[in-house]
């Protein structure tokens, strides 16, 4: 059934995901996951809340080790990478956490530069002057660099955590939950950042969330997850047509449908 | 019965679990040494914190630490006419044992409950995430300097504390009680050999060790929000102060034991 979800994108599949499984204890979150993101696509999973969407962006950054299934970026294995490879390997990647994840013992263009300077071993000077910049292309004046996290509001880490995630101009792009606790006018400007950032660095981008105005602005394709397993996956323009009770409900909001929300613990 | 039995087996096993996680993290950390980047800017904030930082609570702590053993010393031994062993006594106490554990607990409680807050904080908000896919590994980037830190400034610290805290003592001993001051440093220098404050600094050594790794490695796994950082913090301090105890009678033994 999954083979039949993929797509055709002509384009070499950038990450590949089969047969992802992934528990903890005896809840499996990832039950059998098979997606593919072409070079230069910007994937959306949508989903409820626990429905496995980080767990899958975890797998495929290596933050966690799969029970089973592969994970390949540019046609090669990253499962069960060495240390010093993971590295490598990351330095091609730029992350975007849901609660931006900014470190607060650092001024802001020290977050946006950390990884130009201790994983790239950039010197300081010439990384802040792309921290200043990649601040700058996301609307963030240079004042702002020299604030620490704690005195921004949530509408400007996300942004900070934006322009940390584009400093080192990654191949890959991944986003957790980009708009979630914004109010909808910066959750639409983030949103115009993201589509902005990620065509102007021609980069991959695989986003989770559950918003969908956000899914419909950011997403060439549309993947939705539901109880560890990929249920439908095609096109943003399909996704209102797609057929799919799970996407229906999902999309319209709906209590009543196939997704039961589990109310309390089981 | 053998519910009983089973149950002992399975917090034998799982303590042997937990120090096998230990070790292991332990070992990881300390292995980032072996090769570059290293972190000296981190590893010199991490001293400061540990080391100057800590220095007025450990000197208030040895000072009065040394006018209580003074005090307590005459008074038990003038029940036997030994009064002229105070200073001695004082010397030994503070250098062999006083110093290095009255230290360690101290910077248990101010320094590991930071570490363990500030590194599960940066757990549960993902921050650590964040360093590893911005390749700066977290052990290297975050434990290393501190196992460093803790290894090499508490020895300093307690060095202090031993001179303070014998400070203390001559305070007491020469305004309290009268003893003659150049006796009472005669006294004090009289029976003081460098094992006494060798032995002193080995268990600062370990016991800084011991106070950064459970920390670093409460906060590291720390799971939750901030009930799990409490948690974290609290286990920190908790397993550094017990553990402090026993490796001071591993040490002592090893140094003064027949």
């Amino acid at each position: 059934m999954t083979d039949a979800l993929l797509t055709n994108f002509e384009a070499p599949a950038k990450i590949s995901v089969r047969g992802l499984k992934k528990s903890f204890g005896r809840n499996r979150v990832l039950d059998g996951i098979d997606i593919d993101c072409a070079s230069g696509e910007s994937l959306v999973i949508i989903g409820g809340s626990g429905t496995g969407k980080s767990v899958l962006v975890k797998c495929i950054l290596g933050l966690l080790q799969p029970d089973a299934g592969t994970i390949r970026i540019d046609g090669a294995e990253t499962v069960g990478l060495r240390r010093a490879a993971r590295e490598r390997l990351l330095q091609k990647v730029g992350m975007l956490f849901q609660g931006g994840a900014l470190f607060d013992s650092l001024r802001v263009w020290e977050n946006v530069a950390f990884g130009l300077i201790q994983g790239r071993g950039m010197e300081r000077r010439a990384a802040k002057e792309i921290a200043l910049a990649k601040l700058a292309a996301v609307g963030l004046g240079p004042e702002v660099g020299e604030l620490r996290p704690a005195e921004l509001s949530g509408g400007m880490q996300k942004r900070v955590a934006l322009a940390r995630a584009i400093a080192a101009e990654p191949d890959v792009i991944f986003f957790d939950e980009p708009t979630t606790g914004l109010d909808p006018i910066m959750a639409d400007v983030i949103n115009d950042l993201i589509a902005k950032c990620v065509r102007e660095l021609g980069a991959t981008a695989v986003s989770i969330t559950h918003d969908m105005v956000s899914a419909r602005k950011i997403a060439d394709r549309i993947a939705m997850l539901h109880k560890g397993r990929i249920v439908w996956q095609g096109p943003v323009v399909e996704i209102d047509r797609s057929g799919n009770p799970f996407v229906d409900q999902f999309i319209n909001g709906r209590a009543e449908g196939p997704i039961q929300m589990e109310v309390r613990a089981a | 019965m053998l519910i009983f039995l089973a149950s002992i087996g399975a917090v034998f096993l799982g303590f042997l679990a937990a120090t096998g996680r230990l070790a292991v993290f332990a070992c990881r950390a300390l292995a980032t040494a072996c090769s570059p980047p290293f972190y000296l800017h981190a590893t010199l904030r991490q001293m400061l914190d540990i080391g100057y930082f800590s220095l007025p609570v450990v000197g208030l702590t040895a000072i009065f630490t040394g006018m209580v053993l003074a005090l307590q010393s005459y008074t038990g031994f003038s029940r036997f006419a030994a009064e002229g062993a105070v200073a001695t006594v004082v010397v030994l106490s503070v250098t062999r044992e006083l110093g290095p554990v009255i230290a360690g607990l101290m910077v248990a409680g101010r320094v590991g409950a930071a570490m363990a807050a500030e590194i599960g904080t940066m757990r549960v908000t993902d921050q650590i995430d964040a360093l590893t896919t911005l390749s700066a590994d977290p052990l290297r980037y975050l434990v290393l300097p501190r196992l460093v830190a803790g290894l090499v400034t508490l020895p300093i610290l307690v060095l202090v504390a031993d001179i303070i805290g014998v400070f203390g003592g001559y305070l007491i001993g020469v305004y309290k009680l009268g003893f003659n001051p150049e006796a009472y440093l005669v006294r004090t220098h009289q029976y003081l050999e460098t094992t006494d404050v060798v032995s002193g600094l080995v268990k600062a050594a370990v016991f800084g060790f011991i106070v950064a790794l459970m920390g670093c490695y409460h906060g590291y796994h720390s799971r939750g929000g901030a009930e799990g950082v409490g948690q974290a913090t609290t286990y920190a301090v908790v397993s550094a102060s017990i553990l402090i105890l026993v490796f001071n009678y591993v040490i002592t033994a090893a140094f003064f034991g027949r």
